[in-house]
């Protein structure tokens, strides 16, 4: 089992039991919406964007623990930065879920609890239709993105 | 057969499952528990052995060739033919028309019999536990033909209501197609009703019998369906083959399906007569050591007797669904009073794909999703259900380890 509480660590079913900035804005700059279509899995993001900062985050969706833990935890990481900056951190966080783990530049923070996943190949989608949810937001793509 | 275990069905579980090699592997440190049987079955060593046998041997194209080789792949692709036909009590062997799957068998009913009879205005009933694969040619058709889709609901405990279902069958209906295991919930439809049903008005019926074959005797004469369409790979056989069973006057009506080899007889450039069914629906060269893998499957379910398998399998249903319940916040999906191969079910406050995960980490393999039937989630209002399926390989046991890592998924999750 100690497996297992890598990938569902205390942070994650946390973030799963009682999501962050969990709300349908009114008034947002731009929405997407996410899905994955293999476990269907689907997103909303909210953003209010103000002078290139990202002032306001908020969610809609309904996924497994993985998603929503993972989409939780973004809006609490991305809330307040720049739109390049959120964009540094999810080519990181990918990097971190698909690539060579040395080549971690930026740190996570709290976002490291998703480290597990790489070990669950099926489940890397799960953590980061969120980030590429709110890649759509921020190019303002307002069209259906996929994790296929 | 050795029949010998203390089990009530008289099926010998130990030394059926020494015929299956995949059966006996670890997967994450614990032994495999192969409860995805709906999804594709294992396969018996001697499919196995058939289909490399074939390539050993008599590796060769069928219906073109002079010498040796060719006569044998020939008589042996044929043979499985026949060997189809008995085993879906079928009158004759021009009856059966190789396809890839499932699908394939769908979408060749969908576009040579009943294309060139559907007009604007005109129906296609199906039902809202259906497959993907028998809703999609049907929706495309009917867009294609200004034609109606209509779809017969089904009660919270996942069966059909049969009283709708009557009323929907009317003059402009064309073809009523129906599944008759669902592949979602495992309920069983009275598809010899609905057979009586849509002949009483004219129609013919299609029964996509995916789910149905590997868990209970199928004869298609005793049904009287017109269609009878079912996959290899759900039914311990090889993957990209399955067939489509065709009453022969139907077959003899009906216009290709693709063209190229093998389904003609004479071309010229001004025109070509095509081949006698069943071939007129087979172009090109076929999925030979397919077929000849199927057979020896069918055969192997044969030897065993299917009314074991069914009485096994009835047996562990049985068991499963009590056992499951006893674990706290789960909910099974639907209840039907006859239900085959699957069981579907949720459990509170935690996804199914988490679900999925975990129970994979205890070596047990199931499907978490929507089992590519969205309509019988939406029915429910779930995204997804795990779905645990069985053959005739699994054990009581098998399902003691589902439950326990059901307890797992508890404990994980606090
Ligand atoms: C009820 C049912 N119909 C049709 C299909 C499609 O079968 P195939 O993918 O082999 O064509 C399936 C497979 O999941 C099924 O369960």
């Amino acid at each position: 089992m100690s497996d297992l509480k890598d990938l569902y660590q205390e942070v994650i079913l946390d973030h799963n039991r009682n999501p962050r900035n969990c709300y349908i804005m009114d008034g947002a700059s731009c929405t997407a919406d996410g899905h994955n279509p293999l476990c269907g899995d689907i997103v909303k993001v909210y953003l209010r964007i103000e002078n290139g900062i990202i002032e306001e985050i908020s969610f809609q969706g309904q996924g497994c623990a993985i998603c929503t833990a993972s989409t939780s935890l973004m809006t609490e990481s991305v809330q307040g930065k720049s739109v390049e900056e959120a964009q540094g951190l999810f080519d990181e966080f990918h990097q971190m879920l698909t690539g060579v783990a040395e080549e971690q530049g930026v740190v996570l923070g709290k976002l490291q609890v998703f480290e597990g996943v790489r070990e669950y190949p099926v489940r890397v989608k799960c953590a980061t239709l969120a980030w590429h949810t709110l890649n759509a937001a921020m190019e303002e793509k307002k069209k259906d993105i996929t994790t296929e | 057969m050795n029949i010998s275990a203390g089990a009530a069905t008289g099926l010998d579980i130990e030394k059926i499952r020494t015929d299956f090699p995949a059966l006996h592997q670890e997967v994450h440190g614990r032994p495999l528990v192969y409860l995805d049987n709906a999804a594709t079955t294992q396969k018996p060593r001697a499919v196995i052995d058939a289909v490399r046998s074939f390539y050993e041997h008599d590796c060769s194209n069928v219906h073109r060739g002079v010498h040796a080789l060719s006569q044998r792949a020939t008589v042996a692709f044929e043979s499985s033919r026949t060997a189809i036909k008995t085993f879906l009590g079928a009158r004759d062997s021009r009856e059966i028309v190789f396809t890839r799957s499932t699908t394939e068998a769908v979408n060749l009913v969908a576009h040579s019999f009943v294309r060139p009879r559907l007009n604007p205005g005109d129906e296609v009933l199906i039902t809202e536990m259906e497959h993907h694969s028998n809703i999609v040619p049907w929706q495309l058709l009917c867009d294609e033909k200004d034609a109606t889709l209509r779809v017969v609901p089904m009660n919270d405990d996942g069966e059909l209501i049969l009283e709708q279902l009557e009323e929907m069958i009317s003059e402009r209906t064309r073809i009523v197609s129906v599944v008759h295991v669902s592949n979602a919930l495992g309920t069983v439809n009275p598809v010899e009703e609905i057979i009586r049903l849509a002949h009483d008005k004219g129609v013919p019926v299609l029964i996509d019998g995916a789910q149905a074959v590997p868990h209970m005797k199928v004869d298609v004469s005793a049904l009287d369906c017109d269609f009878y369409a079912f996959s290899s790979h759900k039914a311990y056989g090889p993957t990209g083959i399955g067939a489509l069973y065709g009453k022969r006057q139907h077959l003899l009506e009906m216009t290709p399906y693709q063209s190229g080899g093998d389904m003609i007889l004479s071309v010229t450039f001004d025109r070509t007569t095509f081949n006698e069914p069943p071939h007129r629906f087979e172009a090109g060269t076929p999925n030979i050591e397919g077929a000849i893998g199927l057979a020896k499957a069918l055969q192997y379910i044969e030897m065993i007797g299917i009314d074991a398998v069914q009485a096994h399998e009835h047996s562990l249903l049985a068991h499963a669904k009590e056992a499951i319940l006893e674990v706290p916040g789960v909910r099974l999906i639907g209840a039907p009073q006859h239900r085959a191969g699957a069981l579907s079910f949720v459990m509170e406050g935690i996804h199914p794909h988490d679900i999925g995960t975990i129970l994979d980490q205890e070596g047990v393999a199931v499907r978490a999703g929507h089992h590519c039937a969205q309509p019988i989630m939406l029915h429910y209002h779930l995204s997804a259900t795990v779905r645990a399926s069985f053959g005739l390989y699994n054990r009581v046991d098998e399902i003691d380890a589902l439950i326990k890592g059901l307890h797992s998924v508890r404990e994980v999750f606090g």
